[in-house]
């Protein structure tokens, strides 16, 4: 599983707003380290998430889920996503996004059963996002 | 006897997972298709486990009863000794000191099946929601097995019917 991005920022009212554009690649492996071993008799869908982690002045924990994605079991378990958007908006509580080096994204996953223990699993490895210093004035998104 | 130990368990069950209501009947679709209307959720709300990102909550709006079951998709939380995180981290690890990452916390959620996120539902002029509105979290579920609850809910007829079968159960159980 890999993602790399893109980064811009521009300012709403008084908050930080993020963009940023990722790759996502789930292949098929042999059965070790990919999403499909996941799925046994008892898991009935994986709901998959990219969340943005960093801290600001403000705040030392922010967590952010920019996209997900709820995959079935009998669902197509590979996935080949290029330059996805965020599918909610990345504003942060205040003005931490600026020139905030330690982004870090981190794919993760709910895994839901027919009946029982709902954990929840973060996959191994994640990408660091550098935000700009400064702000895009005029971006059409 | 029966309805005294029943209760004891019950509130076993709240003290061992510090929820006040720790098995919530899932009440809408809104979290489909991982959830639907009649399952059975089990939750813990211990103090010190922190809220995080993509783990499901159930909360209460301030004023409202109706426990609703969403996720959690953005927080925001600021820990009173920040800076001085790395000292404390470091102590807990030789003290057993409580970790204070644990800070004021407020957060956002979303039913999976939802369009948009649950602003809408929160208090008027409510943005966040905090760790005293969590009931608790969904760790473990059962399938079908609160419908019971919507029926009964939806038909009080049956409500009554069942709770007058249970009664004549108890009498005629004592007589023999």
């Amino acid at each position: 599983l890999r993602k790399n991005v893109e980064d811009f920022t521009g300012p709403r009212e008084r908050s930080d707003l993020g963009f940023v554009t990722f790759d996502i690649t789930a292949d098929i492996l042999n059965g070790k380290n990919d999403l499909q071993s996941i799925f046994d008799w008892n898991v009935k869908q994986l709901f998959l998430y990219l969340s943005a982690e960093y801290a600001t002045k403000n705040n030392a924990l922010n967590q952010v889920v920019l996209w997900d994605k709820i995959m079935l079991r009998g669902d197509n378990p590979r996935l080949f996503l290029k330059d996805m958007k965020s599918k909610y908006f990345f504003f942060d509580d205040g003005n931490g996004l600026k020139g905030n080096r330690n982004v870090t994204l981190t794919l993760s996953w709910n895994v839901v059963p027919n009946a029982g223990i709902l954990p929840l699993v973060t996959g191994s490895g994640h990408v660091s996002v550098p935000f700009p210093d400064t702000y895009e004035t005029t971006k059409s998104y | 006897m029966i309805v005294s130990s029943a209760l004891m368990i019950w509130k076993g069950l709240i003290v061992i997972t510090g929820s006040e209501s720790p098995i919530v009947v899932v009440l809408s679709g809104s979290m489909e298709p991982a959830f639907h209307r009649g399952d059975l959720l089990f939750l813990t709300n211990f103090h010190d486990d922190p809220i995080r990102a993509g783990e499901i909550v159930v909360f209460k709006v301030e004023g409202r009863d109706i426990p609703i079951v969403h996720r959690v998709i953005k927080i925001h939380e600021n820990s009173v000794a920040y800076f001085l995180r790395p000292w404390l981290v470091s102590l807990s690890k030789v003290a057993q000191v409580r970790n204070r990452e644990n800070g004021n916390i407020k957060f956002l959620t979303k039913g999976d099946n939802n369009e948009v996120d649950d602003r809408g539902l929160y208090k008027e002029g409510q943005n966040w929601l905090e760790k005293k509105d969590v009931v608790g979290r969904a760790r473990g579920f059962l399938p079908y097995v609160g419908m019971v609850t919507i029926i009964m809910n939806d038909y009080p007829k049956f409500k009554y019917a069942l709770l007058a079968v249970m009664g004549a159960y108890v009498l005629l159980k004592r007589e023999s």
